[in-house]
């Protein structure tokens, strides 16, 4: 049996099916990166003043980042158009430089997590607070692990600033790139608390990772979906181009919304 | 987009893309470079910095997603989605203005603010 309205369009919507379809589902994607930019809005708007990070993220990795998927967008509108003009073998440079710009936007995302989650923050129980890497640079360090692993001491290369010290915007990022002050020496019975940059660091963390790790997730199945398509799926082109073409547009709607959403986060999380 | 093209409309699509994707970079190199000029007002950073993301979001919307051109059906669903992001704003400042005071309490920050205080010594 056929499945109806894949190339030709209904009467009463006059959209083959899988347009409708993806545009109700990108409807529910906006209701809930909608609710996640609330919860950023009544995160930061209910911080004590003067609390909230700023310049813990590096611009000129999120600028790259941004100009990646601004160029993937381009070139999955570019695969289709190539597709409307009979030409496949464009169709498949293009969206093999979108499988490209996904994987080097997932990669740069890794590497960034990664270095939050080997940059610590220290609170000493004198009450000062100072940020910066552990020497042996190791993952996920927190105030117990100092007792399970019976540390007595621990050398931090402190940042330049503190995160929430007034000073030149980017300043701290721009230092956990730039190199350190000299390396200190915390007796682990002055720590009160010690965290990596994770989630449980703080509300900022918290969403910085909801955020951004729920978007990458959706960078790696609009990647699979792609990908696809780009490989055993373009099979359907010599079969049922017109079908194929549709499918393509589908699946190109979502990339978009994908780049959409970056749009937002960047300047959110990165620049204000 | 109309689903009956002929070649021709699509080379001059493909032109629109390019200006259109030239016109993201900008918008990109713009709010980056309103970072570093660091204005004093906040607000107006915000502001400006939500005024490009917005618009750089239309010119996706508008051109890529192709909705300058789309059938009702696309827009009466995105009609339903504005109204209820809309009411999910709304209610967002709205909340932000309506918390609890209580009895006892010297300060009138949101419960958000206490819980920060709380966790970060």
């Amino acid at each position: 049996m056929d499945i109806p309205y894949t190339t030709q369009l209904r009467e009463d919507t006059n959209l083959f099916n899988a347009k409708v379809g993806i545009w109700l589902f990108l409807a529910s994607e906006v209701m809930l990166f909608g609710a996640l930019f609330s919860s950023y809005i009544l995160l930061r708007v209910g911080a004590t003043p003067g609390t909230w990070p700023h310049g813990l993220l590096n611009i000129p990795i999120g600028t790259f980042n941004t100009t990646v998927l601004i160029t993937s967008s381009i070139t999955v509108v570019m695969a289709w158009a190539s597709l409307k003009m009979g030409n496949f073998g464009k169709f498949k440079l293009y969206q093999a430089i979108t499988l490209l710009c996904a994987l080097g936007f997932l990669t740069i995302t890794t590497f960034e997590y990664r270095d939050k989650f080997t940059h610590y923050e220290v609170w000493k129980k004198d009450g000062t607070r100072m940020t910066g890497h552990i020497d042996g640079t190791p993952w996920f360090w927190k105030t117990e692990t100092l007792k399970e692993k019976k540390i007595d001491s621990i050398t931090l290369h402190p940042d330049a600033h503190h995160y929430t010290e007034p000073r030149h915007r980017g300043a701290a990022a721009e230092s956990e790139h730039t190199g350190h002050a000299e390396p200190v020496r915390i007796a682990s019975a002055d720590i009160q608390r010690l965290s990596a940059f994770v989630p449980g660091h703080s509300t900022y963390f918290a969403i910085y990772f909801t955020l951004t790790a729920l978007h990458a997730l959706h960078v790696l199945g609009g990647a699979i979906v792609i990908g696809y398509l780009w490989g055993p799926g373009s099979k359907m082109w010599r079969t049922d181009p017109e079908r194929f073409t549709n499918r393509i547009e589908v699946s190109g709607l979502f990339w978009h919304f994908v780049d959409l959403v970056w749009i937002f986060l960047f300047p959110v999380l990165y620049l204000l | 987009m109309s689903d009956a093209h002929s070649h021709a409309d699509i080379a001059k699509h493909v032109r629109v893309y390019i200006t259109v994707f030239l016109a993201l970079l900008a918008g990109t190199i713009a709010t980056v470079g309103m970072y570093y000029v660091h204005l004093e007002s906040v607000p107006l950073t915000i502001l400006i910095a939500v005024f490009i993301a917005t618009v750089k979001a239309s010119l996706v919307a508008g051109f890529f997603m192709h909705l300058v051109s789309e059938k009702k059906a696309i827009y009466a669903i995105l009609v339903f989605t504005a109204f209820f992001f809309a009411g999910l704003m709304a209610l967002t400042i709205w909340s932000m203005h309506d918390f609890p005071v209580l009895a006892g309490s010297t300060t009138q920050h949101p419960p958000a603010a206490a819980a920060v205080t709380t966790h970060v010594p």
